[in-house]
């Protein structure tokens, strides 16, 4: 498939995004306007699968790479890091496992519960058509 | 020696040390060897060696962090694939996504306010949890520093990409989709990627869970904040 019609298809959802936040002001980011406004183009239709799925796999699949830039930035807060290195540490880690075990165990319990009412809803749908 | 602070140098070193870390991390198969965290490292080092100055890298380096923006376009396309699997958990992926985010903008601001952070500091943690072009704008819009908020970013990944798993199965989350999407929900893009080395389940539900806690956060942090008093 053309990668610049692939590259192409990205950026002018990008500009679509970056178009909406001028016109509105609005405070999300162009690039999750961006993102959004393409799915619902998927969905109906307007772009097909094949026109941005391979560049759109490649930059997913290396995300990793584009942060390293940001990353070395670490570099010009040095100092507020040594200052400050306790609770940025502490608040990132205690925060990380905070996330990871919330939001596994609210997904675990929202989707058990959902079951048993699905499978008490249908028992009881079958009774009374009997 | 003035040749070192070329932006065209510093860009084609930037992928050569990215491409010996990972050719490192093959060889070592050591978690602690990220490629991601090895790189910066090694630049950062290379940096205060030779006293480049960091605006100097930062010209070159801007023309790698820009794709970070079309790539978050790009993760419409993984959105647009999982459509069918959300509208089928639309409730459990709700809930636990704002579960997820509430409780990690507010337990990172008030453990960084425990351990006596300052008010700089603390919103530039706030939208730490999701991937570097969202954190940044949401930093900057609350008053944080965009450029720490972008390491914090960085280091939270690596943090929850390798430690993740252990977390999960030590709190006994036990289904591989409620796994996958607090990786991602807690360490973005770095969390999926290690998501998705156990295998294509978690890694679907992973990116999902980045993508999702990644507008959330845009979305919420600035009203969580003002609710907890941080901004006007």
């Amino acid at each position: 498939m053309n990668m610049i019609l692939q590259c192409g298809v990205l950026f002018v959802f990008l500009a679509f995004g970056e178009f909406v936040v001028w016109l509105t002001g609005v405070t999300i980011p162009s690039s999750i306007i961006g993102m959004l406004s393409l799915t619902v183009a998927l969905k109906i239709g307007v772009v097909k699968l094949c026109q941005v799925e391979k560049m759109a796999n490649f930059l997913v699949h290396n995300l990793g790479f584009f942060f390293v830039p940001a990353g070395v930035g670490l570099i010009s807060c040095l100092g507020l890091i040594a200052s400050e290195w306790v609770p940025i540490v502490g608040a990132m880690v205690v925060s990380t496992a905070v996330i990871l075990l919330v939001t596994g165990h609210v997904h675990q319990q929202v989707r058990r519960r959902m079951r048993f009412r699905h499978f008490n809803g249908h028992k009881h749908g079958s009774a009374t058509s009997r | 020696m003035e040749f070192l602070t070329n932006k065209v140098f510093l860009i084609a070193l930037t992928f050569a040390v990215f491409v010996m870390s990972q050719y490192i991390q093959r060889r070592t198969g050591l978690k602690l060897m990220n490629p991601i965290l090895v790189s910066i490292t090694a630049l950062i080092c290379f940096l205060l060696a030779t006293g480049i100055d960091y605006s100097d890298y930062k010209e070159g380096g801007d023309y790698i962090d820009f794709w970070l923006k079309p790539a978050v376009v790009a993760l419409g396309v993984s959105l647009y694939k999982q459509l069918e699997t959300i509208r089928k958990q639309m409730l459990p992926l709700l809930f636990a996504e704002m579960a997820g985010c509430v409780a990690g903008i507010i337990s990172v601001v008030v453990v960084a306010k425990f351990l006596g952070a300052s008010q700089e500091v603390i919103m530039s943690l706030a939208p730490k949890a999701v991937t570097t072009p969202i954190a940044m704008e949401v930093s900057e819009s609350i008053g944080g520093i965009p450029a720490l908020t972008a390491a914090v970013v960085v280091c939270t990944g690596i943090f929850g990409g390798m430690a993740g798993f252990r977390i999960i199965k030590m709190g006994h989350v036990k289904s591989p989709i409620a796994g996958g999407l607090s990786m991602g929900t807690a360490a973005h893009a770095i969390g999926t990627s290690a998501a998705m080395e156990c295998g294509d389940r978690y890694g679907t539900f992973s990116s999902l869970g980045l993508t999702l806690n990644g507008l959330l956060t845009a979305l919420l942090s600035p009203v969580i904040l003002s609710l907890l008093g941080y901004v006007p």
